[in-house]
């Protein structure tokens, strides 16, 4: 059953969205297409589609990296600086990037997904690291933190919401708030100051990232069973407007509502972002086309070892450890070429949600289970203006919520190229955040490009009447399965502790395996893997 | 027709002497705004007004008896119509025609001759009902206290809590309800043929002005000229800035958004202080680059200057580097200084250009707004500076209009932090602009800027502000500009646009 234009609007952006007045014929740009993962080659191997190559098609390689996102591309990084040159990263996309890629039109670069990273703290070494060699690190200071280039940290004026018929500055909507909605964000900030502040006996920050580096002390892994919004109820804080700030950002960052996020998450989104309390924010890091800007440099380092338009169809491993290599079967997607290497180890970089269809045997030989691991699916627009909507109140910011959406709004991708007039392009997203995972989410999957650009365009009108007739193209980008969702209790999860371990010659390196879903995330896990892989590949 | 109709009626020359005098206020409120010289303009208007009415009555007797009722409801409909959209629209036209003093008086002659219409219309239907004495002291009465109401309300409510735009629209919307209410009152004497179009057109004339009343937030926009308090000479709207030139009785000026740029009475000051000092360094200036001055008065100065063969400026906005072509007077005071062989326009936001380009420079001549936007702001910040180096030759000096630091002292010196963060030498200097008041510059270099300026001899006796004596004594500052702290502005922070936004907003 397809629905109709009311019910889709309804269902995507509840039915206030047609009381603020949902034109009769509503008017859809020029130009645009629906984008999407490949879904066909995902429901051929659920099919059990097993193309054998021929003996021709085998080739021989120390190490397979399946999947090219950031974590497949860490990977191939960390072992090409380490002199291991014999491997090859399989994507399975024309494009390398997964949930990091980007695109380009003639105005502007944009991205798909990810846009930015927040300046790493110190600790997060390798990750500085892979900064200077993109030339964003201007200097290091003396407690090591980096100190980045003016032109790549997100250029003021950074944020804005646009709350009761006008744009204010920043995301908190102050307009109106009372003496006591003020003084729970205060006491809000006092507490996310405590727990940047807070160290267990053995040092450890209470929240860092890469999570890795969190501390296991019960009084924060207690959080876990917890969501946000029943934390901040424990507090005692019932402001509304805190609510929903808490609750955007949860949604932002992990496409959830805070009434499913794990506080631990929650509290991570905002803690392990805070150098010392009392600071701002680490400031954010951002490339017109977002962190796809990343995805290029770790793509180029690659070079011809990258293989895009490789779906990797089954991973076998002999049972008895040390028996022979791991062989990694795929075919081209389009001409369904099925070829294979022989590798002496694999990294795992494609979400655990695949690994039980890919790796043969998985769940039974090693018991594991992946039904924790749960992912949220997602929509991007970007919308390419022919000028910048009319409006009054704060001007035009990086990023752009409207307040009472279900949307996040949009960032602003010519943003950082300092040009403040005329064309431009929009990156809008939308987080699908029903609980309902396989009712409702599957007729929005089978959504035309006409719909969802009307929701896109009717979600813009609220606060920009003149959106439709300024838009030239929308793209969308339909993300079935976008990102991991904390989830209470996914971060102490023994399933989610178990598969970062290496099955075998099989290692894996995916953001999935931190339950959130971050550049560094992806990046540590690649770096991880890859030294695993190093280190035994010299003791053999 | 029994008493309560005649009340009622009554009443109706209440609303229609209200709005009638309304509607004169209006104009000549609207006309001493937008051309000045309020005594001239409410003495035509006024004059104007009254003989059209004396007009209107007089043409009154050309309708015959039958037709009473129902031309009377008609004269309201157009009065309705035209003076419910005077205001907006002559608004609306003022930065747009050239005739505009012909739409305005045309205008005001019309309803004028309308309103006249009404009352000797009214006055031939109620005869029938009154005695003749009666009938004139009782319409009179309320005519004149619709007069006087009119006179309290206009100054008193309507303007400062609507504007005239929206009370204009709602008399409007009065007299179109007077004409609807007579299609019921005066039933007796209107035929059944036609009625029903009649108040279908009573109702579609409500219905635009109410359209209208509530749209009339866009429309009051373009009326804040009125703020600005001179008489308006040109205006126009670019996709970047609101363009307004006003005039007073010594001078010209140009002001953008609502800001003052300059006042050709002493505009020279200001701009002999922007330029002369960067170019009575570099000896002999060859290349000049300007940023902003778009209206060709940085570049008039420049050209003085023998040595220079080449000028380019770039400046965001087609419609300011144009602007002489469409204000004649501009064109004069600049010398046609755009139009000069040696200068090249260029039309871009100067942090795009600037990135995009690897020419170098003898000189630099930075004349932007004032850094009240974040979209400015980002052009006085240390990523800018920086690019800004990659355009200089060694030599090269760089000359920038900074605000007052009398007014914003945490503006200017951020300025000049941010200049030395990212390695410039830096000479803060100042002029005494009356226009502005006390304004501040900065000479800054890549090498240590000279210590003693002179100005080379083409300049002797040209310049009416500027000698070697005034030039260097601009570096003296007095006590009361000295330095205080401030920080770097960053396009990551845009510390300036914040400081301007408080020392600014505290002046006013
Ligand atoms: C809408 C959205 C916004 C985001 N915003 C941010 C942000 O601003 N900042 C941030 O840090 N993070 C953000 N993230 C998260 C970030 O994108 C991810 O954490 C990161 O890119 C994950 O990289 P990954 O390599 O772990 O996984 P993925 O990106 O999922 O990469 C897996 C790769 O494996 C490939 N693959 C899958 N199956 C096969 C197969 N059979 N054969 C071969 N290849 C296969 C996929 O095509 C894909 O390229 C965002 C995510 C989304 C969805």
């Amino acid at each position: 059953m397809r629905l109709n234009r009311r019910e889709m609007i309804v269902a995507m952006l509840g039915a206030q969205a047609l009381l603020a007045g949902c034109s009769a014929s509503p008017q859809l740009p020029p130009a645009g297409e629906l984008f999407g993962q490949s879904f066909e080659i995902g429901h051929r191997l659920r099919d059990g589609f097993r193309p054998q190559p021929d003996q021709s098609a085998w080739r021989e390689v120390q190490v397979v990296i399946v999947g090219g996102g950031a974590a497949g591309l860490a990977a191939a990084r960390q072992l090409h600086q380490a002199g291991c040159a014999d491997f090859v990263v399989l994507e399975l996309e024309p494009v390398a990037g997964g949930t990091s890629r980007s695109g380009q039109c003639d105005l502007s670069a944009y991205p798909w997904a990810a846009h930015y990273v927040p300046v790493p703290l110190p600790h997060n070494q390798p990750l500085i690291a892979l900064l200077q060699e993109l030339g964003v690190v201007e200097s290091l200071a003396d407690d090591g933190s980096p100190v980045i280039r003016e032109e790549f940290l997100c250029r003021e004026p950074e944020e804005r919401v646009f709350f009761q018929k006008e744009w204010i500055e920043g995301l908190y909507p102050v307009t109106g708030a009372s003496p006591e909605d003020l003084a729970e964000l205060a006491a809000f900030r006092r507490e996310i100051d405590r727990w940047a502040a807070w160290r267990d006996a053995a040092g450890h920050r209470a929240f860092a990232i890469p999570t890795r580096l969190c501390s296991d002390d019960p009084e924060v892994t207690r959080l876990d069973q917890l969501s946000m919004a029943e934390w901040l109820r424990q507090q005692g804080w019932t402001s509304a407007r805190l609510h929903w700030v808490v609750d955007y950002s949860c949604r932002d960052d992990y496409g959830l509502p805070a009434e499913r996020t794990s506080a631990w998450a929650g509290l991570l989104y905002f803690a392990a972002r805070l150098k010392m309390p009392g600071d701002e924010h680490q400031p954010f890091i951002t490339w017109p086309e977002g962190n796809g800007h990343l995805i290029a440099h770790l793509a180029a380092l690659a070079g011809p070892r990258l293989q895009t338009g490789f779906a990797v169809t089954q991973i076998r491993q002999a049972a008895k450890p040390g028996g022979g290599p791991v062989e990694v079967l795929g075919v081209n997607p389009v001409s369904l070429a099925a070829s294979g290497f022989k590798a002496r180890h694999v990294i795992f970089a494609a979400p655990q949600f695949l690994a039980t269809r890919l790796v043969e045997g998985f769940s039974n030989r090693t018991a594991r289970k992946v039904d924790d691991f749960q992912y949220g699916s997602w929509f991007v627009a970007n919308l390419q203006l022919r000028d910048r909507p009319r409006e009054s109140g704060f001007p035009l910011c990086w990023d752009n919520v409207i307040h009472g959406s279900r949307s996040l709004g949009y960032v602003v991708a010519t943003h950082q190229s300092g040009r403040d007039h005329g064309p431009t392009v929009l990156t809008w997203y939308y987080p699908f955040c029903e609980a309902d995972i396989h009712g409702i989410r599957e007729q929005l999957l089978q959504a035309t490009w006409a719909d969802l650009a009307d929701v896109v365009l009717t979600d813009l009108e609220a606060a920009h009447p003149d959106i439709r007739s300024l838009t030239t193209r929308l793209d969308i980008f339909r993300w079935g399965h976008a990102m991991i969702q904390p989830r209470q209790g996914f971060h102490t999860s023994s399933q989610r502790l178990a598969a970062s371990l290496p099955d075998g010659r099989i290692h894996f390196a995916n953001t999935d395996l931190s339950g959130i879903a971050l550049f560094e995330e992806a990046f540590d896990h690649g770096c991880r893997a890859a030294d695993e892989v190093l280190a035994q590949l010299s003791n053999s | 027709m029994n008493r309560a109709p005649l009340l009622l009626l009554y009443l109706n020359v209440l609303v229609i002497a209200t709005c009638g005098l309304v509607y004169e206020l209006l104009a000549g409120t609207l006309a001493s705004y937008l051309l000045g010289d309020s005594v001239t303009q409410f003495s035509l208007i006024i004059g104007l007004y009254l003989s059209a009415m004396g007009a209107g009555a007089w043409l009154s007797r050309l309708v015959p008896d039958p037709r009473l009722g129902r031309c009377f409801i008609e004269v309201e409909l157009a009065v309705a119509l035209l003076g419910g959209f005077s205001a907006p629209l002559l608004f609306l036209a003022f930065s747009r025609l050239e005739v505009f003093g012909v739409l305005l008086y045309g205008m005001v002659f019309a309803i004028g001759l309308l309103v006249g219409l009404e009352l000797p219309l009214l006055m031939r239907i109620l005869k029938g009902h009154l005695d003749f004495e009666d009938l004139v002291s009782r319409v009179l009465t309320f005519d004149y206290a619709g007069a006087l109401f009119a006179s309290l309300l206009f100054p008193l409510l309507l303007v400062p809590r609507l504007g005239l735009v929206r009370t204009s629209l709602l008399c409007g919307i009065l007299n179109a309800g007077v004409g609807l209410w007579g299609t019921t009152l005066l039933r007796p004497l209107l035929t059944t043929r036609g009625l029903g179009g009649l108040r279908g057109r009573a109702c579609l004339v409500i219905g635009l002005l109410a359209a209208a009343l509530i749209k009339a937030d866009s429309l009051t926009s373009l009326a804040e000229e009125g703020a600005i308090g001179h008489p308006i000479l040109h205006a126009e709207s670019t996709p970047y800035q609101r363009i307004v030139l006003t005039k007073n009785e010594r001078g010209f000026q140009l002001h953008l958004n609502g800001h003052l740029q300059f006042n050709s009475v002493d505009e020279h000051r200001y701009h002999e202080a922007l330029v002369h000092p960067a170019l009575s360094t570099v000896r002999p200036p060859q290349s000049v680059l300007v940023l902003g001055g778009g209206d060709g008065l940085a570049v008039r100065e420049i050209l003085r200057h023998r040595s220079v063969k080449k000028v380019t400026l770039v400046d965001l906005d087609p419609g300011m580097t144009t602007l002489a072509d469409r204000f004649p007077p501009l064109e004069q005071l600049s010398r046609s200084a755009l139009k000069d062989p040696r200068v090249t326009v260029i039309n871009d936001d100067a942090f795009v250009w600037i990135s995009g380009d690897d020419t170098r420079f003898d000189a630099v001549i930075i004349d932007f707004p004032d850094p009240g936007t974040f979209a400015i702001g980002k052009l006085y910040s240390t990523r800018f500076y920086r690019l800004l180096q990659q355009r200089l030759r060694p030599d090269a000096l760089v000359s920038i209009q900074c605000t007052s630091p009398l007014v914003a002292p945490r503006s200017y010196w951020c300025i000049v932090k941010t200049l030395e963060a990212v390695g410039f030498h830096v000479r803060p200097y100042h002029a005494a602009v009356p226009s502005f008041g006390e304004w501040g510059y900065v000479l800054a270099a890549m090498k240590p800027v000279p210590q003693r300026l002179t100005l080379p001899p083409e300049l002797a006796g040209e310049l009416r502000f500027l000698t070697d004596g005034i030039l260097n004594s601009l570096f003296e500052l007095p006590p009361d500009l000295k330095r205080v702290d401030a920080d770097i502005n960053q396009l990551n922070s845009q510390a300036l646009v914040r400081y301007y936004d408080q020392e600014w907003g505290a002046w006013k």
